[in-house]
């Protein structure tokens, strides 16, 4: 089985050991992975914030860098729904592209979802020796019905436990640009959402999404949480010797 | 009501500070969604009703017109008067002559948001007339001089020890004004006050949740009876209900009337459902002598058949607002007009132009729990975007946005001189943030640190280290 995988911005540039951990549990499930040289960003700021040309003109460039793969998987639920639902929403008056974009979206995953629902991975091979809560990313859930496919996995981790958050369903404020158009409005759903970690009593805070993650590590350090924070690939492939997101070397 | 959709940002500010706005969001914000899950857990064709519900609606858009005729005659075959007011100012004119003419004086108003819409109060007040808001949520906002913040509990934003302060100064005037502590204590003394209101309104005013083709009948449902005793009690019954509320038949609006309670308050069935077909006849005990029904278009023909037609389907139910975590954290008033929350995020602009509420289709995460949750399956997130387009193309978008976007949008077209920017870019962030892990400031990023750290990146890029692991790792 080949797939290409599409490391995502954030991840790219802010925890490229996520597209390692990406790359790590699709070769354990038996994947030849590609990682196309010529991917940046999906378009999503732009297509969020009503550019449609600029979003249009991306769309295109991932179409054509992607399109010759079996599939394409995505450590990110919320660029991987762009892929899937919104690049043909695009091309509505473009019949040609949008053929292009509708069969590129028809094999795009995000990457908890083809590790169980396609490549069949039914567990991992990881230790981790704490209390986790999960944290729905709303494109994740709501976009790509992902829910039980992380959690299944997460099941499967030597040493792990996981605690449920209450509303963990619930937005974390981030929203792409929403977070820095209305800060404000912002803080307060990532305070509520940092509330409900804590209280959850687990030690440690895994999300499939960087955007959120970013969010939520930001808002947990500035209050000084000893929350750990991951993105739910590292845990999986084991690579958690590191320092969580946002914690340094001197932590 | 005058749009302060423009001041939403201030809005906002203020709301996040009210401590006691704060208080009735977290007491009353879970409320309905707890009891909408457990309303919906015991009936397992909600999602079949939900598709039926749809598909009722979708039917009657595409020939809304021949609808609204059939309802006119058959209204009209039952005595009813019908008006046809294509904005707000003409649809006020109508009821105000219709007050005139009835010789009123005090008016009787049900709960009516297509009354909030077309400012039917104001109006009134305007041509001398005295209008008492019968529900209890709309009484109390009226002695408060605030517009409703929410479409289905109009006072959700109120304690109820704010409310009891409203009272004691309000009922002075009719001998009552005591401290009133616990709920029903407040519920019977506006129960005592409004039915001498009742007895003495010349008219009632009410809206209609459905309108039924096939029989010419009104509907509305209510938890209180206010609404019936608006419509029966006085001489003249004035409905005012907007154009889309128009469903074929009786089984139609049974299948609606399912889901709005329980998509709305988590009941199964309001208290109080009436249909109203023309006025009292010879041989009935009550009701009025004269019943009028004011179709109301106010930019919704412009809306049919266009991007923003579906939002045609709504029925009112308030689901999305109660599970829009931007709506529970700054409560109906910030959005500066009639429909908060995600709906009315797309409605306001429609109404008061994209100017006005531009900030609206913005102030959202397009976190989807909106569109999951309305029964009607309104692409809620689709046409906040849509606005966003439009707005983007209009130039509405501020221009520091217009360009951090045009100019992102640029480097992410060029992947070469992408990663060849980005990838040393952000191995410096990362050296320099290495120790801490995080920025507690950063130059332009302000928005985002101030209120919490932005994590640093760790080490070169991902493309930049797989390309050299993969030299590596092939020798060459």
């Amino acid at each position: 089985m080949r797939a290409a995988l599409f490391v995502t911005c954030l991840a790219d540039l802010f925890r490229p050991q996520v597209g390692f951990a990406a790359l790590k549990l699709l070769e354990q499930a038996g994947v030849q992975v590609d990682v196309p040289q010529m991917q940046t960003c999906c378009g999503q700021p732009a297509y969020n914030n009503g550019d449609r040309d600029d979003a249009k003109a991306i769309a295109r460039q991932v179409i054509e860098t992607f399109e010759d793969y079996p599939y394409v998987v995505v450590p990110s639920g919320s660029c991987a729904g762009m892929l899937r639902l919104h690049y043909p929403e695009l091309f509505g008056d473009e019949p040609g592209w949008q053929a292009r974009a509708e069969s590129l979206a028809e094999r795009t995953y995000e990457l908890m979802q083809f590790l169980t629902d396609v490549a069949g991975l039914a567990g991992v091979d990881a230790t981790y020796d704490g209390t986790v809560t999960y944290h729905d990313s709303c494109s994740s859930l709501r976009e790509m019905q992902v829910r039980a496919q992380p959690r299944r996995l997460l099941g499967t981790v030597d040493g792990l436990t996981l605690k449920e958050m209450r509303d963990t369903e619930v937005c974390c404020g981030f929203g792409g640009t929403f977070c820095v158009k209305y800060p404000d409005i912002s803080e307060r759903m990532v305070s509520d959402k940092v509330a409900a970690i804590e209280a959850s009593g687990a030690d440690t805070l895994l999300a499939g999404d960087l955007g959120c993650l970013l969010n939520i590590a930001g808002r947990l350090k500035r209050l000084d949480s000893t929350v750990r924070v991951y993105h739910v690939a590292e845990v999986l492939a084991g690579m958690t010797d590191v320092p969580g997101i946002g914690d340094g070397e001197s932590a | 009501m005058n749009p302060q959709s423009h001041a939403f940002k201030h809005n906002v500010e203020a709301a996040l500070d009210d401590v006691q706005l704060q208080q009735a969001l977290r007491n009353v914000g879970r409320g309905f969604v707890v009891k909408r899950r457990s309303a919906l857990d015991a009936l397992p064709e909600f999602e079949a009703l939900r598709v039926a519900a749809r598909d009722i609606k979708d039917r009657t858009l595409a020939r809304l017109a021949e609808h609204l005729e059939r309802f006119e005659a058959a209204a009209t075959q039952a005595g009813a008067q019908v008006h046809w007011a294509r904005d707000a100012a003409e649809a006020c004119d109508i009821v105000v002559n219709l007050c005139r003419e009835a010789g009123a004086k005090r008016v009787a108003k049900g709960k009516s948001m297509v009354g909030e819409e077309i400012g039917i109060n104001p109006a009134l007040e305007a041509a001398g007339f005295e209008p008492i808001e019968t529900d209890l949520g709309e009484y109390i906002l009226q002695l408060a001089h605030e517009p409703p913040s929410h479409i289905i509990a109009p006072a959700i934003h109120k304690t109820r020890g704010q409310i009891a302060d409203l009272f004691r100064e309000a009922h002075r005037v009719h001998g009552l004004g005591e401290h009133l502590e616990t709920v029903p204590d407040i519920v019977n003394e506006a129960r005592q006050v409004l039915r001498e209101q009742f007895l003495s309104a010349d008219v009632g005013i009410t809206g209609a949740n459905f309108l039924i083709a096939e029989t010419g009948s009104t509907v509305i449902v209510t938890n209180e009876g206010n609404g019936d005793l608006s419509a029966t009690l006085p001489r003249t019954h004035i409905v005012t209900a907007s154009i889309e509320k128009v469903v074929p038949t009786l089984d139609d609006a049974s299948v609606l009337l399912r889901l709005l309670a329980r998509s709305a308050t988590g009941q199964e069935t309001t208290a109080y459902t009436t249909f109203f077909t023309g006025p009292r006849r010879p041989e009935d005990a009550h009701g009025p002598e004269a019943f009028h029904i004011v179709l109301i278009d106010n930019g919704r023909s412009q809306m049919l058949g266009g991007e923003f037609h579906d939002m045609l389907r709504c029925i009112r139910c308030g689901a999305c607002l109660n599970h829009c975590p931007v709506y529970n954290t700054v409560g109906g008033h910030a959005y500066g007009w009639v429909y908060p929350g995600p709906m009315g995020s797309v409605l306001t602009p429609l109404m008061v132009g994209l100017a006005e509420g531009a900030n609206l289709p913005n102030a959202s995460t397009l976190c989807g729990r909106c569109e999951e949750v309305c029964p009607m399956s309104i692409p809620l997130p689709r046409m906040l975007r849509a606005h966003r387009i439009r707005e983007f193309e209009t130039r509405l978008t501020p221009p520091r946005s217009r360009y951090a976007l045009k100019a992102w949008a640029w480097l992410a077209r060029r992947p070469r001189l992408y990663h060849r920017i980005l990838g040393p870019g952000m191995r410096l962030l990362g050296l320099l943030g290495r120790r801490q892990g995080r920025f507690r400031w950063l130059p332009l990023a302000d928005a985002w640190t101030r209120a919490r750290d932005l994590p640093a990146p760790v080490g070169p890029s991902f493309m930049a280290q797989y390309r050299r692991t993969r030299r590596e790792g092939t020798g060459s």
